[in-house]
């Protein structure tokens, strides 16, 4: 027996245990189990405690009257609503001012970042004095700043800056006026929409006519006129009477038009100013990664100054600036919450707080408001992913 | 075999959370050495901090009252304070063992929340502040005003209410912290502010300049302030309750901090059960036969705290009104001690 077995090697026998795909399987599965058990028992803990507490979960209070008013709203909600309703009056003014503040704060970056990197020395100082200034102190101290340095400067309500008997600024707000136009401004809402479509189809057709000849053609101006023009002309021949809801005083304030409160004002203006900063040095950053050589190329091959930025080294640029902008906008809109600090009636403010506080339904409202700021978040990314997929380098 | 195992570590979680949420709060206040009292940031006669962080106020006397009971040691008291959207959960989370922080008690608080009010230590009524410059005399002018209020409150759906059962429109400008609420309507943001008249009188003082402000006469709600405990701890709840009547009590029969040691002397059956000398209420409450004696030497009767923190003694000088006892006209009135 011994003698038979001496010269062959039997197979190598391992503890089940060192087997590294039952190993695998072993350790991934104990790592399921615990995070099953650790979300079981977190969910039971917070049944057991509500019930302790008397208290109960469920969305049912959602239908229930808020009983309270909200200032600013972009949809019909009064004293009588729901509760749902003060959910979507927050949602709306959480992204009105996400979107605002994405905006402006993205033109502004860009000017911030391109003027870092300009040859002239004061203005690439003052951007770098601006930016180094405002990223490096805390945003809501900068929305205190922003808000009550806007009431202390505005008016009283009687001694509103007037422009024209049409704009009214004081420390209650901006107002305008609302133009109300009758049934035949149907014809120029379809003319605006033709023009576009006329617009598109000439950069097209540009486009082809640029391959196959060789010749440009003004496309932007031309479709800048079509666009203005044929709806111009068809405002004006189909009769359409316009009339504006002024604002007037009446009382203690302006009544009538529209009303921009200083809330949204100091924190539109705040957070623009705040993540601007953020993108500016994105921005520079993005310039910056695009190596001199591709410059002299684009040079050699005859571009342009407009299209050799245009084409060689935005597009390049981007790839770098797109991934850290898109975070900046995420938490854009999650800092949009700081809000509730300077009494804009945003989300937190006024359904994970007020409505929180009447309705007592923490877990549910808390839960709802995470789950707003988690879906607006990722379908923030989700878009700029697709931006970012289209502009990243194409490898061949 | 490790499941079974993670189910009995799981039911044992479970069995100590659910006794932890039942805990006897007494044992606990007295095995930690001293009570966690919650108040708010700051409202004056109510709770406010000094210099030294020593707090003073209707509210903060209360809780020294409850911790003089428990430890006959007044100081025996840390303050957490907190804005008014937490305030609940502050108390269901066991941060604090009582509240007492000018809390309004309303029936869906008492109900939802799973805390029980105990008494009202401040009949209070919300009321409007303007700034005097406008010339505004009632509240029925307040058509069209900007208001300023502090969030999360009964102040918002009283002054929804109001505005609404007088055909009045308004424009409420909610803020989360009360600095900022008041700092907005001294500059001008708001035509009016609006909350309890306590407060109001009491925040009037901490304004820049104080006589450009004035109280409204309307009172547009009932606002009984008052102390909350956890739900289903019965002698806690007893004990938040018997310190104040005791108070009143000991006002009603003329016991007060200055002579509670003469009063031990005295022949008046009620005194005398009041302060321990006859009959034992302290042992059923858990707490020593003495306990009232100790609540009245240490912090004083229900007219020695309302006189020094808001009455005629303080800046803010409210009138008692329907805080008085029931024997003078007012609403404050405890079942008798027998």
């Amino acid at each position: 027996m011994a003698v038979d077995t001496a010269g062959r090697l039997a197979p190598q026998k391992t503890a089940f245990y060192n087997d590294p795909v039952i190993r695998g399987f072993l350790y991934q599965g104990l790592v399921i189990l615990l995070v099953v058990a650790a979300g079981y028992w977190l969910v039971t803990n917070a049944i057991t405690n509500l019930r302790a507490q008397g208290k109960t979960f469920g969305f049912d209070f959602l239908g229930n009257t808020a009983g309270f008013d909200i200032a600013f709203k972009l949809i019909p909600y009064d004293r009588t609503s729901t509760y749902l309703d003060v959910f979507k009056v927050g949602l709306l003014n959480t992204l009105l001012v996400s979107v605002i503040g994405i905006i402006i704060s993205t033109v502004l970056g860009f000017v911030l970042g391109i003027a870092r990197l300009s040859r002239n020395w004061l203005v690439a100082n003052i951007a770098a004095v601006y930016v180094e200034v405002t990223r490096n102190i805390p945003p809501l101290l900068q929305l205190f700043i922003w808000y009550f340095a806007v009431l202390k400067v505005m008016p009283p309500v009687k001694q509103s800056f007037n422009f024209g008997d049409m704009f009214f600024l004081n420390g209650r707000g901006f107002y305008g006026p609302v133009p109300i136009f009758d049934d035949k401004f149907v014809w120029t809402a379809v003319a605006f929409v033709v023009s576009i479509v006329a617009a598109v189809l000439l950069r097209r057709w540009a486009k082809l006519r640029l391959e196959r000849t060789g010749q440009r053609f003004p496309v932007f101006l031309t479709a800048l006129a079509i666009i203005v023009g044929l709806t111009t002309a068809v405002f004006l021949l189909s009769g359409t009477q316009v009339t504006f809801n002024l604002p007037a005083l009446a009382g203690f304030n302006f009544r009538g038009g529209f009303a921009a409160p200083p809330e949204l004002t100091a924190l539109v203006v705040g957070l623009s100013i705040y993540h601007a900063t953020f993108i500016g040095e994105n921005v520079r950053a993005g310039i910056q990664a695009v190596s001199h050589g591709q410059t002299e190329a684009a040079q050699s091959l005859g571009l342009k100054d407009n299209d050799r930025l245009r084409l060689v080294i935005i597009p390049q640029a981007m790839r770098v600036i797109i991934p850290p902008t898109t975070s900046e906008y995420l938490s854009l809109a999650k800092n949009s919450s700081l809000g509730a600090a300077i009494a804009f009636p945003e989300l937190v403010s006024i359904f994970s707080g007020t409505a929180l506080n009447q309705a007592g339904r923490a877990i549910e409202i808390v839960g709802m408001t995470m789950a707003v700021y988690l879906t607006f978040s990722l379908l923030t990314s989700f878009l700029m992913n697709i931006y970012n997929a289209r502009v990243a380098l194409v490898e061949r | 075999m490790k499941k079974s195992l993670f189910g009995v570590a799981i039911a044992a979680s479970l069995a100590l959370t659910a006794t932890a949420a039942f805990a006897d709060t007494l044992a606990d206040v007295k095995a930690r050495g001293h009570l966690l009292c919650g108040v708010s940031e700051g409202t004056a006669g109510f709770e406010t901090p000094d210099a030294n962080n020593e707090w003073s106020g209707i509210d903060v006397d209360y809780c020294r009252a409850i911790a003089a009971a428990i430890f006959n040691d007044a100081k025996a008291v840390r303050f957490v304070t907190s804005n008014s959207t937490v305030r609940w959960q502050q108390l269901g989370s066991r941060e604090v063992d009582v509240l007492a922080r000018t809390s309004t008690w309303t029936m869906t608080r008492d109900t939802t929340l799973g805390l029980t009010f105990v008494a009202p230590i401040y009949y209070d009524g919300q009321g409007f502040m303007v700034h005097k410059e406008t010339g505004i005399k009632s509240a029925l002018e307040l058509g069209g005003a900007t208001l300023c209020i502090e969030a999360g409150t009964t102040t918002e759906l009283n002054a929804a209410d109001y505005f609404a059962a007088n055909n009045l429109e308004y424009n409420p400008v909610t803020f989360v912290t009360q600095d900022e609420a008041y700092k907005a309507y001294e500059e001008g943001r708001c035509d009016a502010f609006t909350t309890d008249r306590s407060a109001l009188a009491g925040n009037r003082l901490l304004l820049a300049v104080p006589d450009d402000h004035v109280l409204l006469p309307e009172v547009i709600s009932k606002e009984p302030l008052s102390s909350v405990v956890r739900q289903g701890d019965d002698l806690w709840f007893k004990i938040a309750r018997w310190v104040f009547n005791a108070q009143l009590e000991a006002e009603e029969l003329g016991v007060s901090s200055a002579n509670v040691d003469e009063m031990l002397a005295s022949e008046n059956p009620g005194v005398r059960r009041l302060l321990g000398v006859e009959g034992d209420f302290g042992t059923p409450l858990g707490l020593t036969k003495d306990w009232a004696y100790q609540v009245i030497k240490l912090v004083g009767n229900y007219a020695e705290i309302f006189d020094r923190n808001v009455g005629a003694g303080s800046p803010i000088g409210l009138e008692r009104g329907v805080n008085a006892l029931w024997k003078d006209g007012g609403i404050q009135y405890a079942p008798p001690i027998r």
